[in-house]
C-alpha cells in the first residue's frame, strides 16, 4: 500500500512488470519487493525444506525469503533476492520452490512432515538401509528441496571481468562511508567507493532524521554529488563487495545491466572486479536480526528497519495495521515514522520491563512479548503475551528488531574472528583481522548517525596517515544522536517451531535438538541442522542460532564461537567469475599463418596445446580420414609434402656462453657443433627423465637457434631462463622466443629438392645443402633460413620465412608441391611418417621414460655435465628390465593396434602382475599395409621378433603382435642423405 | 595475491609461474653423492611461517625471482632476483 510522502522513487515514471504471470504497475526506483509491497501482495516465496510460505523479511541483500526468477528462457536467473532486484518496464519474474502455484504449493504437505525431516534428518536416512535411500528419501527430497531451476540452455548474455586499482577503497556509502569517501578525496587520494545499492546513502535514505539542515537522503545526494565531479574517485553504485583476498585485493559483483531491459551492444550483465587497494575502509554497516517466536515466518513479519526502508524511502506501508515488537529504542523509531506517515499501529510491544516511552502515540506493551501469529499465507494476527496473559491483536504486518549485527563477515575473510561486544550484543570486528584496513560506522558498532558521520571521518583520516598523505579538514555535520540501548532478547519461550534460519527452515528446537546431540560445538551444531548454509548464508540469523547453542549448552556468546565467515558475501554467478571463458573464450587460440587456407581447404582441425594444426586435407571421393592419410603419407613417400611446422617452439640463443649452456641443457654435446649445422637433442629434468627433445641449429659463432616440441615450448623457455638465471647468472647468454616470428614449412620426399630450386633464389644442390646442413637463403627476395632436416626419413628441408610471409610461402608450397604430384599433409600423415622411422613424440617421452628408455642412453656425454645426468644414471632408471622402446606389428596384416593398449607375453593371463609394457603410439602404415605401432616392453630390445599380446582393455581388442626395432622403413637411413 | 616485481612492479600472481624451494638455486656438484642429490631434488621443509621459494615472472619480464613469503599469513616480506642471489652465494 502506497502512503503518500516523501519518498525516493520517481512518481512521475510509471514502470509495469510481471511477477507469476501477472503485471502490476511500480515506480522507477522501486524493486521487485517494494513494488510487491505496494501492490498489497505479500506471498513472496516458499521455504527450502517445508514449502511454508513467506514473505519479504528485509529489505537488503541478506533477504532469506523473497528469492524470484527473473527474466525468461535461456537469459532466466534464478535465486536473484527480490529485494536487489529493481523493476523496469517488461520485466518478468516468477516464483520459485512451489507447485503448482505459489498460492497453493502441493509440497507444504512436507510441513505436516516435519516431526521427522528435523535436524540430522539427511544423516539419520543414512543410517537406513541403503536401497531405501535411493528408492525412497532421495527421489523425494530432490524433488520437493530446491531453490530455482537453471534453463538448463546455454546463457546467451555477456558477462565481464575487470581490475581496479586505487589508493583507497571505501566499502559502503552510508553517511561512514560517505564522510570516509570525502575525507580522503578531498585530500587528492584516489578513491573508489562502491555500495551495493543502486542509491547511494545507506540508511540515510530509509531514515527521517536530518543531517545538516537536510533531510538524511538529500545530504547524501549533495555528497555524492560532489564526488562524482572530482576525478580522483570512482563511484561504483549496485556494487558489492564479495571477498577479501591476500595482497589487498577484493573482489566485486558489479550489476551492470540486471536493473534495465538494455542488454545489447556487449553491455554485460554484471562485471566481476578485483580491486586492488593500497588501503581500505570498510563501511558496510549492519544487519538487523529478528527475534524467534512461533510462527514467526508468516507473511507480513518483517525487520523493523525494513519497515522503515519500505515507509521513508519507497512510500510503502507493508500493512494498514502495524505492530511492532522489539527489545531495543530503535523498535520505537519504527513506530513513530509509521504513526507520522499516518498508518495505524496498533500496538508497540517492547520485551524491556523498565522501558521509559515518554508520551508515545501509539499504545505501549512494555515487558511483553510476542507468542504467536496466526493467518495462512499472510499475517491476520499475533498473540502477545503479557504479565496478565495472553491478548490476540489484528495486525496485518509485524515489524520486529532484535537489535542489529554489525556486517563484520569481510574482515573474517583472512581467518579473522570477530570480537564480543555485551553492551551492544553483538559481535564486531577485532582491530587488525585484514591488514590494511580500517573499519567504521555500524560495521563497528557505531549506531547513532552522528557517530557514524564522525567515525567515517576518522577513519579518512586514519587512511590518509596510512598512505602518506596529507589531510585536508572536514565539516562534520550535526544530525541525530540517540542512544542505542537493548536488552538481549534471542527467542520467546513457548511451544511450536520458532523459526531463525528462513530459507532453510531451521528453528529453535533443531538447534536445541542438535545440542542434546552432542553437536555441541558451533561448527557440527550449523552442518547438523544446515543453518546458515543456504544462499544467504544466515546473514540475519547465525548470531541468533549461536545465542540459543549458547543457551542451550550453557556457555556464553563469545565461548561458542561464530561459524566461520566465508567469501564470497552475496551469491556470485559463475558467468561472471569465468566472464570471457565461453565457447571460444575458454582458452587462447594460436593460429599459424597458414590457417586459412587451411580451413579453405576443408581440413579439420586437432588442438596441440594451444596451436590449431591441420589432421588431414580431404580430397573429393574420399569417405575416410583413413584415405586422405594414405594419399598424404605417399606424397612424402613418393613425391613431396608440405606441412607447417611453424608451431614447434623456435628460441633464439645468443652470448659468447650460448654453446656451454647448450652442454648444460641437452645431453649431447652442441659446442662443438659447426656454424652452418644442426644437431638433434635430448634434454633431461634434473631428476633424469626426458623433457624434451628437437634440433638446434648454429647461425654464427654465438648464435642458436632451438626448436623444442610444440607441446613443451613454454616449459623449455622457463627451464633454460632458470638454468641461466638460478644456476650459471655468471653465463653471458641470452634468450627469446621466436616462434611466432617464423613461419616454418616442412618440404619432404624424394622431389624436395626439385621443388626448392625452383623456389629459392639461389639453386640449392646436395654439396651446398647436405643432410643436417642450415643457413640463410633467399625466397623471392625475401631473406628466409633454410634446414636440412627430416622427420619423415626422407629427403627434406625446413623452410623457414618471417610471418608475414607465411601464408604467401605456404600457397606456393602447395601449389609447387602439387605439380610435382604431391600436396599438403596434415597431423595424422606427420604421425605415421614419425611411427614408420620411429621418431618419438610426448606420447614416448610422457614424464616418465628415459634416455635409456627410448634407447638413447649413449646420448648422455660421457665428457660433461648436464641437467638430470647424476640422477639419470641412478640403478633403477637404467636397469635392463624396465619397458623400452620397440617397434611392433601385428601378426596377422589386418590385426587392430590401439595407443595405450597393454602388452602381455603371448597366451598370458591379461592382467596387472603379467604386464610387460604398453603401446605409445600407433598408425596404420601404407608401405607396410599393415598397422604400426610404438611401444615399451620390458626388456625390450633382447626380445625382438618374439611373438607376444597386446591387450586394450577399455576397447575390447586382443590382437597378437611381433616384437620389432623402432624403425620400419629404410633402416639405414639412405634417403635422408639423398 | 601480489608479488613485487623488482623489474616491473607489483603484479597481479596470475602472472607468476611457481616453481618450489630456493634450494633449487644450490645445484650439488655432480659427485656430491646420492644423499646430497636426493636432498635437493625431494626433501623439502613444510614450515608454517617463513619460506624462501622461487616463481618466474613468465606473463612478464621472465626474471626468475626469490620470494620470502609467510605460509601462514602470506605476507610476502622480499622478492629479490634470484640471479642476484644466487651471484652472491657464487
Ligand atoms: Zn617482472
Amino acid at each position: 500500500m502506497r502512503v503518500a510522502g516523501k519518498g525516493l522513487i520517481d512518481r512521475s515514471r510509471r514502470v509495469r512488470f510481471s511477477f507469476d504471470g501477472k503485471t502490476y504497475g511500480g515506480f522507477a526506483g522501486d524493486t521487485v519487493a517494494s513494488a510487491l509491497l505496494a501492490n498489497g501482495v505479500k506471498l513472496m516465496g516458499r521455504s527450502f525444506k517445508y514449502h511454508r510460505p513467506r514473505g519479504v523479511l528485509s529489505a537488503g541483500s541478506e533477504e532469506p525469503n523473497a528469492l524470484i526468477t527473473v527474466g525468461k528462457g535461456a537469459q532466466a536467473e534464478p535465486n536473484v533476492r527480490a529485494t536487489v532486484q529493481e523493476i523496469y518496464d517488461g520485466l518478468v519474474t516468477r516464483s520459485q520452490n512451489a507447485w503448482p502455484s505459489l498460492d497453493f504449493d502441493v509440497m507444504a504437505a512436507n510441513d505436516l512432515a516435519a516431526p521427522f525431516l528435523g535436524a540430522g534428518f539427511y544423516y539419520k536416512t543414512f543410517m537406513w538401509p541403503k536401497r531405501f535411500w535411493e528408492a525412497v528419501y532421495e527421489p523425494i527430497i530432490r524433488k520437493a528441496a530446491g531453490l530455482g531451476a537453471l534453463s538448463g540452455q546455454s546463457n546467451v548474455d555477456t558477462y565481464e571481468k575487470a581490475f581496479a586499482f586505487c589508493d583507497l577503497l571505501v566499502i559502503g556509502a552510508g553517511p561512514t562511508g560517505l564522510m570516509a569517501a570525502l575525507t580522503a578525496a578531498r585530500a587528492g587520494a584516489d578513491v573508489v567507493l562502491v555500495d551495493e545499492d543502486s542509491l547511494m546513502g545507506g540508511r540515510l535514505n530509509a531514515e527521517t532524521g536530518a543531517v545538516g539542515h537536510q533531510s538524511g537522503a538529500v545530504w547524501a545526494a549533495g555528497v555524492v554529488a560532489e564526488l562524482s565531479g572530482m576525478e580522483n574517485v570512482r563511484l561504483m553504485s549496485r556494487t558489492t563487495v564479495t571477498g577479501v583476498y591476500d595482497g589487498s585485493t577484493y573482489g566485486a559483483i558489479e550489476r551492470v545491466s540486471q536493473h534495465h531491459a538494455e542488454r545489447s551492444g556487449g553491455r554485460p550483465v554484471a562485471c566481476f572486479w578485483r580491486i586492488v587497494a593500497r588501503h581500505c575502509v570498510l563501511a558496510a554497516g549492519a544487519i538487523e536480526r529478528p527475534i524467534a517466536f512461533q510462527n514467526n515466518d508468516r507473511p507480513g513479519v518483517m525487520t523493523a528497519g525494513a519497515v522503515r526502508a519500505y515507509l521513508n524511502r519507497w512510500d510503502v506501508s507493508p500493512g494498514k495495521r502495524v505492530a511492532v515488537f522489539g527489545n531495543n529504542d530503535d523498535a520505537h523509531r519504527t513506530a513513530r515514522d509509521l504513526v507520522a506517515a499516518g498508518v495505524h499501529v496498533v500496538g508497540l510491544i517492547d520485551a524491556r520491563a523498565d522501558v521509559d516511552v515518554g508520551d508515545a502515540a501509539y499504545p505501549v506493551f512494555a515487558g511483553a512479548q510476542v507468542c504467536n501469529t496466526g493467518g495462512r499465507n499472510a499475517l491476520e494476527s499475533i498473540t502477545v503475551r503479557t504479565a496478565t496473559g495472553e491478548h490476540a491483536l489484528q495486525v496485518d504486518c509485524l515489524a520486529v528488531s532484535g537489535g542489529w549485527n554489525p556486517t563484520v563477515h569481510l574482515t573474517c575473510h583472512m581467518n579473522g574472528r570477530p570480537t564480543w561486544r555485551e553492551d551492544i550484543q553483538a559481535f564486531v570486528p577485532t582491530e587488525g583481522a585484514v591488514p590494511d584496513m580500517t573499519v567504521a560506522g555500524a560495521c563497528n558498532g557505531v549506531f547513532s548517525t552522528a557517530a557514524c558521520l564522525a567515525d567515517g571521518v576518522a577513519a579518512g583520516k586514519a587512511a590518509l596517515k596510512a598512505l602518506g598523505k596529507r589531510t585536508a579538514e572536514v565539516e562534520v555535520p550535526v544530525a541525530e544522536d540517540a542512544p542505542y540501548a537493548l536488552e538481549p532478547l534471542w527467542a520467546v519461550a513457548g511451544k511450536g517451531r520458532a523459526w531463525l534460519d528462513f530459507q532453510n527452515d531451521v528453528s529453535v528446537k533443531d538447534i536445541r535438538q542438535a545440542a542434546a546431540e552432542n553437536f555441541k560445538s558451533v561448527e557440527h551444531m550449523k552442518r547438523y541442522t544446515t543453518q546458515g548454509m543456504a544462499t544467504d548464508q544466515g546473514k540475519s540469523s547465525n548470531i541468533g542460532a549461536l545465542a540459543i547453542l549458547a543457551d542451550a549448552t550453557g556457555r556464553a556468546i563469545p565461548e561458542t564461537g561464530t561459524t566461520t565467515y566465508r567469501p564470497p558475501f552475496v551469491p556470485v554467478s559463475i558467468a561472471a567469475m569465468g566472464a570471457g571463458g565461453q565457447g571460444h573464450g575458454f582458452a587462447p587460440e594460436r593460429w599459424t599463418t597458414s590457417h586459412k587456407r587451411t580451413e579453405e581447404m576443408g581440413a579439420p582441425m586437432i588442438e596441440a596445446g594451444l596451436w590449431y594444426r591441420p589432421s588431414y586435407f580431404p580430397k573429393a571421393g574420399e569417405a575416410t580420414w583413413r584415405e586422405s592419410c594414405d594419399r598424404e603419407v605417399g606424397y612424402v613417400r613418393k613425391a613431396v609434402g608440405v606441412c607447417d611446422v611453424s608451431t614447434l617452439g623456435k628460441i633464439d640463443i645468443q652470448g659468447p656462453d650460448a654453446g656451454k649452456l647448450l652442454d648444460f641443457v641437452y645431453t649431447n654435446v652442441f659446442s662443438t657443433l659447426k656454424v652452418g649445422r644442426v644437431r638433434y637433442g635430448l634434454m633431461l629434468r634434473e631428476d633424469g627423465t626426458v623433457m624434451d627433445d628437437g634440433t638446434t641449429a648454429r647461425l654464427g659463432d654465438d648464435h642458436f637457434v632451438m626448436t623444442t616440441t610444440t607441446a613443451a615450448a613454454g616449459a623449455v623457455m622457463r627451464h633454460l631462463e632458470f638454468v641461466s638465471q638460478c644456476l650459471h647468472p655468471e653465463w653471458e647468454v641470452a634468450f627469446t622466443s621466436v616462434t611466432e616470428q617464423w613461419a616454418q614449412f616442412a618440404v619432404a620426399g624424394p622431389k624436395a629438392r626439385e621443388l626448392l630450386n625452383g623456389l629459392v633464389d639461389a639453386p640449392i644442390d646436395g654439396e651446398s645443402w647436405p643432410f643436417m646442413a642450415c643457413g640463410p637463403v633467399s625466397v623471392g627476395g625475401v631473406t628466409g633460413r633454410l634446414f636440412r632436416i627430416s622427420f619423415s626419413g626422407e629427403h627434406a628441408y625446413e623452410l623457414a620465412v618471417p610471418s608475414r610471409y607465411g601464408a604467401a610461402l605456404f600457397d606456393e608450397l602447395v601449389a609447387r608441391s602439387e605439380k610435382l604430384g604431391g600436396g599438403p599433409y596434415g597431423m595424422e600423415a606427420l604421425n605415421v611418417l614419425r611411427i614408420e622411422k620411429g621418431f618419438i613424440t610426448h606420447a614416448e617421452i610422457e614424464g616418465r621414460a628415459t634416455a635409456f628408455d627410448v634407447g638413447m642412453g649413449r646420448m648422455i656425454s660421457a665428457k660433461k655435465d648436464c641437467i638430470g645426468k647424476v640422477m639419470a644414471a641412478r640403478p633403477g632408471l637404467v636397469e635392463e628390465d624396465r619397458p623400452q622402446l620397440v617397434g611392433l606389428r601385428p601378426v596377422k596384416a589386418d590385426g587392430a593396434l590401439t595407443g595405450g593398449a597393454h602388452l602381455f607375453d603371448a597366451g598370458a593371463e591379461p592382467v596387472r602382475v603379467n604386464h610387460q609394457g604398453h603401446v605409445s603410439s600407433v598408425g596404420f602404415s601404407p608401405d607396410l599395409g599393415c598397422m604400426i605401432g610404438l611401444g615399451f616392453l620390458r626388456r625390450g630390445p633382447a626380445r625382438m621378433g618374439e611373438v607376444i599380446d597386446m591387450v586394450d582393455h577399455v576397447r575390447g581388442v586382443q590382437t597378437r603382435v611381433t616384437v620389432c626395432a623402432p624403425v620400419f622403413i629404410d633402416p639405414d637411413g639412405e634417403r635422408v642423405r639423398g | 595475491m601480489r608479488i613485487d616485481c623488482p623489474l616491473c612492479g607489483a603484479r597481479d600472481r596470475r602472472e607468476f609461474y611457481y616453481q618450489g624451494a630456493a634450494v633449487m638455486l644450490a645445484r650439488p656438484a655432480p659427485d656430491a653423492g646420492e644423499a646430497a642429490w636426493d636432498a635437493y631434488l625431494h626433501l623439502r621443509d613444510n614450515p608454517a611461517g617463513q619460506t624462501r621459494e622461487l616463481w618466474q615472472h613468465e606473463a612478464g619480464c621472465g626474471a626468475w625471482l626469490m620470494v620470502t613469503r609467510d605460509t601462514v599469513s602470506h605476507v610476502i616480506s622480499g622478492v629479490e632476483m634470484a640471479e642476484d642471489v644466487k651471484r652472491a652465494a657464487l
